[in-house]
Order: structure tokens, then C-alpha cells, then sequence
């Protein structure tokens, strides 16, 4: 029996999402009586690898393939199945992610494993085995049982806490055979330069009382100085404001940074959805009536124009501190 | 070639949900029915195909897993162009269930494309276009922001993680969608809605499949402290807070 996390990586390197998944398996397979085993696909060294026995995972498999460079959705859930079976894994955790969406869905099918998508916590209990997880667009949470032997959990991002606990995890090398690869990369365009916007733990985001795309300097400004990555509500991208990766809402990115600025935001339902999961929310409006301050900490009520390079200088002076 | 668009139908997002027996069903009183956001997106973008004599594609279907009181969602997508429907007159039991059905489905009609939205805007699991690909032993390319046809090939732009990449697979396929497939749902006209009318709804029984999750209860999501206010004038003291009480920057 185990637990088997799939960490993927960037380039060779893990990223604070790798480790919340592997402090997450452990705690799991702490609640199994068993332990948690990484999987990992891809040219990683040894010094990488080891890290991941830093959150409590006591093996590591490390997978290098060519065939597996880039993301074929029948050949990862192959392997992955192949080495949960061999693993004796009775649950199987991924991230929330496009990958994780991707993946776990035909891990499903083919283990014929109940699916928890987009869990925020440890399960509720391992008998009946149930998750807590987002409902109705984050209007509700339901308690949901996986009637399976084998289970599959998916781990919104930035979640759940990083816990340390070095294990000297053993790393094995294994190898499969990869056959039916059918997806043809032709082009790739990595992000660069930039923080993710799903990675970022301050977001700062600019809704249609940001009045025009030309006022956006400020907005960028206050961004680079919080180390954070810029957002935007449904409006803004519509209107061809800011491109339509930094829409965030119901049917954009959903988000759960540590801190998120709605600047301009009126706050409709369907934008509170992709940002309710914030740890805080700081509101700038002129309406002190928006809805936004309902799911806000922190409100200023004030023209955005006004308020935000008043706000940078306040940053930089604390920064100067 | 032939397009498949699966719809699911949800309650309207602005929904305040309630619920019921126990806390166990959806109080479904008042609740104004959509198709699902991510779905319209794909039927507009199937249309937009089809518009293009180009492209190949001769008929744009709908197939929607539910009972008879979700025909209202299935006559919009009618109404908004697509020529014809399948409904699989059963109660949505999880995705697992829903995706068998649609894999039966898929068997006997045959498509070429499939397009699934990436995620329900109620049970929000992202699971169903997978796990359909997945029952057919398709290929499938999820967070699909892009749906082209160039020379007879269909190219796919996707996100990854940390960037994008255009990439194709042979079909039939299953392609999960999302934001900036096509621009703005399309809306049905009054032709549409008069054609609709009389435009087919082919139903199947459901195949036995047990169900792989139940939901024990539903929950309210945790009510949030009060709104704490700070002058326009003094943004410093935003600064403060955010610093000291909260301890996030």
C-alpha cells in the first residue's frame, strides 16, 4: 500500500506547488497507516529529486523518457497507472493544474478511481474516504465520498500549508515503455519573465473602474514592487484591456493567492468565484456599496486613479524602510 | 466532418444555491437553468466552424446526459444553431456516470471532434471531457484555449503550465476547452428559435453504471469578517495592516 504524488516539474526544477503536493501526500498516507511515494517524469537530477524528501515522501521514483518530453495525455496516465499498480497506491494525488486536469480524469477511468477535484484540505475522514471539496463555483462545499478502492485527489494550488520533514527519501530510477505518444508538439511559448499568475502569492488585479488600458502603469508599478503578478476581472479581457490569460473569475483562472488586490472591481458573483479562495482581499472602489467589500478584508473607497499612486508611494516607503 | 459539443445544464451563476434533504440535494425552487458557460463557448466555436465551408465540418451536435425537465437547455443550444441533439434521459449521477453514457453515445453516432467544457459551473470537477476521452481510447488535449482547421488538420493551441503550445493529435479526438476558445457566446435569434422547435432530440435510455462518488452534504462556504475600511487619503495605513495584522507582504 501507499500513497503516490505526481510531481511534475519546470525545466528540471520543482516549484513550491511540488512540495505543497508531497506534504499533502504524506499527511495522507500518515491518515492510511502507509507512506507516500513521488513520481516524477522527466530530466531531473538527483540534488532536485531529494528535495521532495524534504515534505515527508519516503521514495522517489524518477522517470526519464524522451517519448515523455512533452505532455501526451494517454502516455502519462499509462505510466502513472503502471507504477500506482506496481506501488500497490491507493490513492494518488495530482495538482489542480492543466496537467492534473488533464491526467486525472483517465486515471479514473482507467483505474476505475473515484475522482476528489479541486480539494483545499486533508480528507474529512478515510472511512467512508471523504473529501471536502469547492461546489457551485465556491458558493458551496460539498462532502464528497470516493466509493473506491483506489481514490484520486486533486490539489488546488497554494492550499495547503508546505510541511518540512526530512526523510532521507530513497530515490529509484525506473523504467517503462512508452508506445501510442499521438500528440504532436509544433510549437512551444513558455511564459517568461513574468510570475504566474497561478503561482503568485500577491495578485494585484484591475477591473472596468480602472476607466482605460492606458492606466494601467500604476497598477503594474504597485505589482512589481509587491513582487506580485497582475490579474484582471471578465470586462477588462473582454474588452481587449489586457489579454485574456490574466482574466480571472468563474471562467478564467481560479486563484488562491495570499493576498489579492480587486482594484476597480465591482465584484459579480462570477468574479468573487475565481478569488474567494484569497487568504485577503483588499477592495478599492468608489462604490462603498460593491459587493466586492463583502468578500473583502481591507477597503478603500476611492477613484483608482486617485487612490493607487498614492499607494505606491506608500509601498515604496515602507519598502525604504 | 462531424462536431460534438457535450452540454451540461447548470443553474444560472448568479444562483444564491440553497439546499435540501438534509443538505444533500440542490433546491432546485426558482433556479433559472443555463447551459454551462464553458459549453456555450464550445457550441460558438463548433458554429463558427461550420460557418467556414473551409474547415469540412457538415453538422455540429449536442449530447446532454439529464432528465426531461433539462429540454429548455437543450432547445437553446438548438435555437443558438447546432442541427441536432441527443439526450440521455438520465439523472447526472457523478461525472463518472455521465462520461460512460456519453462514451455509448459516441460509439453508435460516431464524431470526428468532441469538445467538452473544461469544468461544470456546478460540481466543478473538470473531469467529465477526460474521462469520456478515456472510456473511447481517444486522444484527448485539455485546456484548449484555440481550435483551428489548416489544410484538413485541426490545430490545437493549449496551456501548460508556465506557457502555451500549439500542438495537434489525430481524430476523432476529444478536446476540453476553456477561456478563449471563442470570444462571446453566441446568442440565438428568433429564426434560430423558431427553427429550434421543430429540429430533432434523439433520446437514449441509459447503460447500468454505478456511480464512483456520492456527496454526503453540501456546505455553506464560511462567512467572512467584516470589511475593514481605510481613508483614500491615508493608503499608508492599508500598508500597515497588511504588514502587521494580516502578515502577507
Amino acid at each position: 500500500m501507499s500513497v503516490l504524488v505526481f510531481t511534475e516539474n519546470w525545466d528540471g526544477k520543482f516549484k513550491k506547488l511540488s512540495f505543497e503536493l508531497a506534504s499533502y501526500a504524506s499527511k495522507v498516507a500518515e491518515m492510511l497507516n502507509t507512506n507516500a511515494v513521488a513520481l516524477s517524469i522527466g530530466n531531473v537530477d538527483e540534488s532536485e529529486l531529494k528535495k521532495l524528501g524534504n515534505y515527508g515522501v519516503k521514495k522517489i521514483i524518477s522517470l526519464n523518457n524522451d517519448a515523455l518530453k512533452s505532455l501526451d495525455n494517454q502516455a502519462y496516465t499509462s505510466v502513472i497507472a503502471e507504477i500506482a499498480q506496481k506501488e500497490g497506491s491507493k490513492v494518488i494525488v495530482l495538482a489542480n493544474n492543466n496537467t492534473g486536469k488533464g491526467l486525472a480524469p483517465r486515471l479514473s477511468v482507467r483505474l476505475k478511481a473515484a475522482i476528489g477535484a479541486g480539494v483545499s484540505q486533508l480528507p474529512l475522514s478515510v472511512s467512508p474516504f471523504t473529501v471536502y471539496k469547492r461546489a457551485f463555483s465556491g458558493n458551496a462545499y460539498a462532502h464528497l465520498e470516493l466509493n473506491t478502492d483506489v481514490k484520486i485527489i486533486t490539489l488546488s494550488q497554494n492550499s495547503f500549508e508546505l510541511i518540512e520533514n526530512a526523510t532521507g527519501a530513497s530515490i529509484e530510477n525506473a523504467s517503462v515503455t512508452v508506445d501510442g505518444v499521438k500528440t504532436q508538439v509544433k510549437e512551444v511559448q513558455k511564459q517568461t519573465g513574468k510570475i504566474l499568475l497561478t503561482d503568485a502569492e500577491i495578485v494585484v488585479s484591475g477591473g472596468r473602474g480602472m476607466k482605460s488600458p492606458d492606466n494601467w502603469g500604476p497598477l503594474v508599478e504597485l505589482a512589481d514592487l509587491l513582487g506580485a503578478a497582475t490579474a484582471c476581472s471578465r470586462p477588462v479581457s473582454d474588452e481587449g484591456w489586457r489579454s485574456h490569460e490574466e482574466h480571472t473569475g468563474q471562467t478564467g483562472k481560479i486563484i488562491a493567492p495570499n493576498l489579492y488586490f480587486a482594484i476597480g472591481i465591482s465584484g459579480a458573483t462570477q468574479h468573487i468565484a475565481g478569488v474567494s479562495s484569497s487568504k485577503y482581499i483588499v477592495a478599492i472602489n468608489t462604490d462603498k456599496d460593491a459587493p466586492i467589500f463583502g468578500a473583502a478584508q481591507y477597503g478603500i473607497v476611492g477613484d483608482a486613479s486617485k487612490v493607487l499612486p498614492k499607494l505606491v508611494e506608500a509601498v515604496k516607503e515602507a519598502k525604504a524602510k | 466532418m462531424k462536431i460534438l459539443v457535450c452540454i451540461s445544464n447548470v443553474p444560472d451563476t448568479t444562483t444564491k444555491v440553497k439546499f435540501v434533504d438534509g443538505n444533500t440535494k440542490l433546491d432546485t425552487n426558482g433556479i433559472q437553468w443555463i447551459i454551462n458557460p464553458w459549453d456555450e463557448l464550445s457550441l460558438t466555436r463548433a458554429l463558427e466552424f461550420k460557418d467556414d465551408a473551409s474547415t469540412g465540418v457538415k453538422s455540429v451536435t449536442v449530447a446532454h446526459v439529464g432528465v426531461a425537465t433539462s429540454e429548455p437547455t437543450i432547445r437553446k443550444a438548438l435555437a443558438i444553431g447546432a442541427d441536432d441533439a441527443i439526450r440521455v434521459n438520465a439523472e447526472p449521477a457523478d461525472a463518472y456516470y455521465v462520461a460512460a453514457q456519453l462514451a455509448e453515445v459516441v460509439k453508435k453516432e460516431q464524431f470526428d471532434i468532441i469538445i467538452c467544457g473544461i469544468e461544470s459551473s456546478d460540481f466543478n470537477g473538470s473531469t467529465v471531457g477526460g474521462m469520456l476521452s478515456e472510456f473511447l481510447g481517444y486522444p484527448s488535449v485539455s485546456a484548449v484555449s484555440g481550435l483551428k482547421v489548416e489544410n484538413g488538420q485541426v490545430v490545437i493551441n493549449r496551456e501548460i503550465d508556465g506557457g502555451k503550445e500549439v500542438v495537434s493529435v489525430p481524430a476523432p479526438f476529444v478536446a476540453i476547452v476553456q477561456k478563449g476558445i471563442a470570444k462571446e457566446p453566441r446568442i440565438a435569434a428568433m429564426r434560430g428559435i423558431m427553427m429550434a422547435r421543430t429540429k430533432p432530440i434523439k433520446l437514449y435510455e441509459p447503460v447500468a453504471i454505478e456511480p464512483l462518488t456520492k456527496v454526503a452534504s453540501f456546505e455553506m462556504p464560511k462567512a467572512r469578517a467584516a470589511c475593514k475600511f481605510v481613508d483614500a487619503e491615508n493608503p499608508k495605513q492599508l500598508i500597515e495592516l497588511l504588514q502587521n495584522e494580516a502578515k502577507v507582504i
